[in-house]
């Protein structure tokens, strides 16, 4: 197996799934709050938020990418105090890859667990504030438990956007092998010379493979989160 | 423990104005839809804020807007039975049934699971899932679970509304043991005269936010003043069961009074309450001699009360007060007035089974 790739291909395959991973777990905890927020809440600035948070899947990728280039590059208005206080640096690093992708897989998986927390009954949660849990403990044990499987179909579909994520990736970070080189840019790049085209194919492959394995999984889950919160 | 509400709560198209205190029972809040009986347990669940009140169970003031007082929902220790049931459908019926227990002091821990399980009968529904459950099942379930949180007091918001009348008379005698056995104090909201006539110790009458009428259940019932249209006016009457005769009939006694009605379940010696609904007493004067009703109370007029071109007529007899619901042409022809001596007819046959109270044994 290990022969079928070159060491280089790896390098963009391991890349890549650290990048998803990374980028999926990050934007989690932000995603059930906003989630949330648009499900249940009614504030001023639902609609902007709505909105911004499902600009990146309408947006061209590059410009989203010049955005985070603007903000958390070196010399971004955010990027140089992060950089001079924090020493934490975001740009041409695997860590702005991670950023990228998590923006922009963002409303891929606030979509999934909004659909979740709209379709949990509220007077069940009424239900166990009258048996004496505290806010806290009503989402811990029946909000969370219901929306579960609609959380990680979210997660998983969001894994796969950031495995395949392109445009901003190689904007805001650029396409560095071992660095920033994920598997579309690796692709992009073997496009570029001349017999390459093989490396092209079967990263090609490989990317299929770990996208339908996505969507079949999210797809289960997904079924299974309707029957569930729907069996009552 | 006894319960103490006052409650001042404006909206735009409804307003309620009512303040009451209730022993120690089941109190019903009853009324037609819309009177503000959902209201009200809310307001004691702690559910809604109410603009102008107080709230007390069992000597604890829960609510007191004088005081800038509102104790949260979760902290009122107040155990809720909803129409729906409302379990959890991601937990087993056992996972449902210990929920509140989650939240109780250990301390505070009275009531053993063992015979919350074997009064309500699910012992064989432990390891099932809520989904797979009937109505009825479910119901006790959520009484179940209300009960193990160790309330001070259960709400009970229509519990039986769900349900078909088969299903009704299936829940109705737990709820009746859960009063009579385990004393456990309640709220309970309905709209059903058969339900309250079975269960209630106090019943508060609302209309359009407003408290038309409040007292012991037997007293409020046969309150013409009160009573409902239709097969909803009736009165209650408790009766001790004297014997079962070999001829498909249960003698049973109220004030003295011999009573027959079809077998009944309920063994020599228990107590039960009968519901006689106005429109199926017939008054007579004098004793009816020759006559296929097995069942024949004397007494006297106490008042008439035109109803709809009808006449509700309240007796008083030895079993209790009685309500007849006769047209205005029979009054007149009867000489049917207060203070009078008449009989009243009371067709055994005509009591549907649910409403009559069964102890099961």
């Amino acid at each position: 197996m290990s022969d079928w790739l070159s060491p280089a291909e790896w390098d963009a395959l391991r890349l890549s799934l650290r990048v998803a991973f990374w980028a999926t777990l990050a934007s989690l905890p932000p995603a059930l709050l906003v989630a949330h927020a648009l499900a249940r809440w009614r504030f001023l600035g639902h609609g902007l938020l709505n909105g911004l948070v499902h600009l990146p899947l309408v947006l061209p990728p590059v410009v989203t990418g010049y955005v985070l280039l603007l903000t958390l590059g070196r010399r971004g208005w955010l990027g140089q105090y992060l950089d001079q206080w924090f020493g934490i640096v975001f740009a041409f690093r695997w860590t702005g890859a991670v950023v990228a992708a998590a923006v922009m897989s963002f409303p891929l998986m606030v979509r999934a667990i909004r659909l979740s927390v709209e379709a949990v009954d509220p007077r069940l949660e009424q239900a166990a504030g009258s048996l004496g849990a505290s806010r806290a403990w009503v989402w811990a044990t029946v909000t969370l438990p219901l929306i579960l499987p609609g959380v990680i179909a979210g997660a998983i579909l969001a894994f796969a956007k950031a495995m395949g994520e392109f445009g901003a990736t190689i904007t805001f970070v650029s396409n560095i092998p071992g660095e920033t080189q994920t598997l579309p840019s690796a692709i992009y790049s073997f496009l570029q010379v001349p017999g390459g085209e093989s490396a092209a194919a079967r990263l090609a492959l490989v990317s299929v493979a770990v996208a339908m394995t996505a969507l079949v999984a999210s797809e289960v889950l997904a079924r299974r989160a309707t029957r569930r919160v729907q069996g009552r | 423990m006894s319960i103490s509400v006052s409650l001042r709560y404006r909206l735009a198209d409804f307003s309620m104005d009512l303040a009451f205190d209730a022993p120690d029972g089941v109190t019903v809040l009853f009324g037609p839809s819309g009177s503000g009986k959902s209201t009200v347990l809310n307001a004691v669940a702690g559910l809604l804020r109410p603009d102008n009140g107080r709230v007390e169970v069992g000597g604890t003031v829960l609510t007191d807007t004088a005081r800038r007082l509102f104790v949260p929902p979760h902290r009122r220790r107040l155990g809720v039975v909803f129409q729906d049931g409302r379990l959890f459908p991601h937990l087993s019926v056992r996972q449902n049934l210990r929920y509140g227990r989650w939240f109780t002091p250990t301390h505070t821990r009275r009531t053993p699971e063992s015979a919350v399980v074997e009064m309500l009968g699910i012992g064989a529904l432990l390891d099932r899932a809520p989904t797979t459950l009937s109505g009825g099942e479910r119901q006790r379930v959520a009484i179940g679970r209300a009960l193990l949180a160790d309330p001070r007091l259960i709400l009970a918001d229509e519990p039986l509304s769900a349900l078909d009348d088969d299903r009704k008379g299936e829940i109705l005698p737990y709820l009746e043991r859960l009063r009579d056995e385990w004393g456990v104090p309640m709220l309970y909201v309905s709209h059903s005269p058969a339900e309250v006539a079975r269960i209630a110790t106090t019943v508060v009458m609302l209309d359009a936010g407003r408290i038309t009428r409040i007292g012991p259940a037997a007293e409020v019932l046969a309150d013409p003043l009160t009573a409902g249209p239709g097969r909803e006016a009736g009165a209650v009457i408790e009766a001790q069961v004297i014997r079962h005769h070999d001829d498909g009939v249960t003698e049973l006694a109220a004030g003295g009074l011999p009573l027959f009605l079809p077998t009944l379940a309920a063994p020599p010696g228990a107590s039960l309450r009968l519901r006689i609904a106005a429109p199926d007493v017939m008054l007579a004067r004098g004793r009816p001699a020759e006559i296929s009703a097995l069942n024949i109370l004397p007494g006297t007029v106490e008042t008439l009360t035109d109803q709809r071109g009808q006449v509700l007529v309240r007796l008083s007899t030895p079993a209790g007060p009685v309500l007849s619901r006769i047209t205005r042409r029979s009054a007149t022809q009867l000489g049917i007035a207060p203070g009078e001596a008449v009989t009243a007819v009371v067709k055994s046959v005509s009591h549907a089974p649910a409403d009559v109270g069964r102890a099961h044994g």
